[in-house]
């Protein structure tokens, strides 16, 4: 996970390609002229908006990344559901709670697709992250008791294993299956 | 009308019912924090219902490719401006202790 020069230029080389593919994706139509207009803008993106580097030390693996979005996609219908069944529930006001949980990758990128991918399931929002200890704090919606902010807890650590199973190293992978919980 | 017309419908509509049931919660839940879970849930999913069936309606590349912007940056910002909103109300001490079972980010920093 070193910040050497090779990988911080691979890291700019994708990114000025996924621009690209963006800008390529809005005119709708593939040509070598939107190609080359979408590298250059991009790159001009990138010099005047200069990002700190993104540290992406793993790699895509196809198989767990389809699990990952399976379970994202059911998991947003079902926060879907329960929220509109909620709104409908007159004179029940749901409670909530706000617990924190240590993930076991703290990478900036790891930190950030759990976090966005937390928003979207059920009953989830992110209210607080401390980066550097890599923690999040989450409110969660509809808890009646400890117990269940408990099982909650469980439900975040499961999500990141599938993201770091997806993306992560190696190196990642083994320590989110050794279950070595903060 | 088509097959696929019919579906396309019937993805509009449950897209359309979803960002409906957002709007009521948005209006019924008690504080912020709860409310920013309407925001973002059952209103991403209706968008994304919607983009479905719009894009089953029109089947030209150019139109889908807009559509699959759209959806990506739909998921991609809502997170984040929910949490911003999030976390404002949270320093600003608008969060609802009584609605709150357990509070770590209190305890935290007591």
């Amino acid at each position: 996970m070193t910040g050497d020069a090779r990988t911080r230029r691979a890291n700019r080389a994708v990114a000025v390609l996924g621009m690209a593919l963006v800008w390529i994706l809005l005119w709708g139509t593939f040509s070598w002229a939107n190609l080359l207009g979408g590298l250059v803008v991009a790159g001009i993106v990138l010099l005047v908006f200069p990002l700190p580097p993104v540290v992406f030390a793993g790699r895509l693996r196809p198989v767990p990344l389809a699990r990952f979005v399976a379970w994202f996609l059911r998991d947003l219908f079902v926060a879907s559901v329960q929220i509109a069944w909620l709104a409908f529930r007159f004179g029940y006001t749901p409670h909530g709670a706000i617990i924190g949980v240590g993930l076991r990758v703290g990478t900036d990128l790891n930190l950030t697709l759990t976090a966005e991918a937390l928003s979207l399931v059920p009953g989830s929002l992110i209210v607080e992250v401390d980066r550097a200890e890599g923690v999040l704090w989450i409110h969660v919606l509809d808890v009646r008791d400890r117990a269940e902010a408990e099982r909650f807890r469980q439900d975040v650590l499961a999500l990141e294993s599938r993201i770091v199973a997806a993306v992560g190293s190696p190196d990642e992978v083994r320590r989110t299956t050794e279950g070595g919980v903060l | 009308m088509s097959a696929i017309d019919a579906v396309a419908s019937a993805f509009i509509v449950a897209g359309a019912l979803f960002s409906l049931a957002a709007g009521v919660a948005l209006t019924r839940f008690p504080d912020i924090l709860s409310r920013m879970h309407a925001a973002t849930k059952p209103q991403v999913l209706g968008l994304l219902l919607v983009l479905l069936g719009c894009a089953l309606r029109f089947r030209n590349t150019v139109d889908i490719t807009t559509l699959v912007l759209i959806g990506a940056f739909q998921l991609t910002t809502a997170p984040v401006a929910a949490h911003m909103v999030g976390r404002v109300a949270y320093r600003s001490g608008l969060q609802r202790p009584d609605l709150l079972v357990v509070d770590e980010l209190a305890d935290r920093d007591r």
